[in-house]
């Protein structure tokens, strides 16, 4: 309990009962959920030799699933950067018919089940699909390949970078963008110069918010994907797969692997937030 | 204000936005992105579900195995939200209200479970309580299930929605401060009626948006499920699931049709979500409207 203590001299704080139950309870929440879960999944790695975990996590037909998954979710992820910064830009500055349902639509992915996209994604764009009977004579497929995959990661991520630069330009302080026209910028140096400086550290937040995402999803990708191995596979795919074979131990040294880079990147995304408030100079 | 503004004054503000053709073509090109990754989507579920007609569509929503997936679905969201939901009002307290050490670092495990894959929340619990796992062999001798079997879905339920709530009140909870319960407690009020008049209403639209964005997640939720479920028909598939199911056999306007229901499920949430947001507006402008009650504050 010495890490989760109250400094001395905090007596002021200790007026607000409540402070051991609903820390205590917390943290055995928190524990019998997360933590122990997970500890797990470490401790089930230590089964393994050193020479096993790593032919576990380095086969061919995972390091395909690396590639594929990590290369998808950094292109989606940029994609949402540019049409997410778009939205956003369109829904803080202008006026349209329609405007306030457009803007709750942004949160549909969010809301949506992942299976649901992927089933419905993947009715659009095969080769009878809406828009896959328009793309299949100029010999453009999007879905059952690597490019399904990227689609359905877009579809995931792009409430991530609205979400995050919508509130930043929101806040944006006209007045400099009015001094910098007076000092005879023309309004794409303004934006370049001072806009988008001011809104970077969230568009980089969303961009690790929407990757982080990404790297992690299952249910939309699958169905889209084609999952051919060495081609369309994911890596969560590869997991289910040496599960199927009873393979426990493989399955959880790829997991292990997922589980640190989600840490780096939970890692990554707040320090980014931290500049981001630092930026702003905004309390929350 | 004069009506014939300085040149500059008027250079100024025609500064601060775009001629009206880049406007225009900003507009149609983000609407063209959202009407093909957010509409078409939405409009094919509908429109798949219903490619047979209002008949067989009903008659896919009668199927008993469906039945029992959208009961297994709203059983799930009935224990795993209320839990998240008496969690997320504590983590809130504790971290909100009061500064310990340690506290940034119990933030971030708070927020944990949203940055693990689906895959690996169900993986977890599969190796607690599998026939492998820690508790296996115990659970096993005492014949009781939980992986393959309706507790393992709802654990890995309450896993992948588990900071929903916590995460909305807590900045929300940071922002209000501690004065008015401090008030309260100085006039004499327990910590039960504190809690109960001065920050439940103060936090009421947090708790509904988090609590719905909860919910919805919990009814949808694939990948974690998927793991931990054994896709016993009728026994524990859940909607989601059972989607898969029905797709993967070919029955296209089944599976549309279930996932239809969740899909109807998704716009019943962004419309209360917007409701709510758009309340919560309105209440702070009128607040914004009223004369300073502390103007040192």
């Amino acid at each position: 309990m010495a890490l989760f203590s109250l400094p001395r001299g905090h007596k002021a704080a200790r007026v607000l009962p409540g402070f051991n139950i609903t820390l205590g309870f917390t943290l055995t929440y928190l524990s019998l959920i997360v933590l122990i879960p997970l500890s797990a999944l470490v401790f089930k790695t230590f089964t393994l030799t050193w020479e096993q975990f790593w032919a576990a996590v380095t086969g061919p037909r995972v390091m395909a699933s690396y590639r594929l998954t990590f290369g998808a979710s950094f292109i989606a992820a940029l994609v949402n950067v540019v049409f997410g910064l778009l939205v956003a830009w369109v829904l803080v500055r202008y006026n349209f018919f329609g405007k306030k349902v457009v803007d709750a639509l942004v949160d549909l992915p969010f809301a949506l089940p992942t299976a649901v996209a992927g089933i419905s994604l993947t009715a659009l764009l095969a080769g009878n699909g809406w828009v896959g009977q328009y793309l299949e004579p100029m010999g453009i497929q999007l879905a059952f390949n690597p490019n399904g995959v990227v689609i359905a990661l877009i579809f995931i991520g792009l409430p991530f970078v609205v979400r995050t630069v919508q509130p930043v330009l929101e806040d944006a302080e006209k007045e400099l963008e009015e001094a910098a026209t007076c000092l005879g910028a023309t309004r794409w140096q303004t934006f370049s110069r001072v806009i988008f400086p001011s809104i970077a550290p969230a568009l980089l937040t969303g961009f690790a918010m929407a990757f982080a995402r990404a790297i992690g999803e299952y249910g939309s990708v699958i169905f889209i994907a084609g999952n051919m191995p060495m081609v369309s596979e994911i890596t969560p795919l590869i997991i289910i797969g040496k599960l199927e074979q009873y393979d426990y131990a493989g399955a959880t040294a790829v997991a292990v692997v997922m589980l640190v880079i989600s840490f780096i990147l939970l890692l990554v995304i707040n320090a980014l937030q931290a500049w981001q408030r630092k930026r702003t100079g905004a309390p929350a | 204000m004069s009506t014939t503004l300085n040149p500059s004054v008027r250079r100024a503000q025609a500064g601060t936005t775009e001629p009206a053709w880049v406007r225009y073509s900003l507009i149609g090109v983000a609407l063209t992105f959202m009407f093909f990754f957010l509409v078409l989507p939405l409009a094919a579920v509908f429109t798949e579900a219903l490619r047979k007609g209002m008949e067989a569509y009903w008659q896919a929503l009668q199927e008993p195995d469906a039945w029992s997936a959208i009961r297994l679905t709203f059983l799930t969201a009935l224990i795993a939200v209320p839990l998240n939901l008496l969690f997320g009002v504590a983590a809130a307290w504790a971290i909100a209200k009061y500064e310990f050490t340690g506290k940034a670092f119990l933030t971030t495990l708070v927020d944990l479970p949203f940055s693990v894959s689906p895959v690996v929340a169900g993986l977890i619990y599969v190796l607690m309580f599998g026939a492998q796992g820690w508790f296996g062999p115990w659970l096993q001798a005492h014949d009781i299930q939980i992986v393959f079997a309706v507790p393992g879905i709802v654990l890995a339920t309450v896993f992948v929605t588990f900071p929903f709530i916590a995460r909305e009140l807590i900045p929300l909870m940071q922002a209000q401060g501690n004065d008015e319960e401090q008030a309260a407690i100085v006039l004499g009020a327990t910590g039960w009626q504190t809690f109960w008049y001065v920050t439940l209403p103060n936090i009421k639209w947090g708790l509904i948006y988090g609590v719905i964005l909860c919910n919805a997640r919990a009814m949808g939720e694939f990948g974690a499920v998927s793991v931990v479920s054994g896709h016993i028909r009728g026994q524990t598939n859940t909607m989601p699931l059972h989607v898969e199911i029905l797709y993967n056999e070919y029955q296209s306007v089944a599976a549309f049709a279930v996932a239809s229901l969740l899909a109807l499920l998704a716009l019943v949430t962004l419309a209360i979500k917007s409701v709510v947001e758009w309340r919560h507006a309105r209440e702070l402008n009128a607040a914004a409207d009223l004369p300073q009650e502390n103007p040192h504050a």
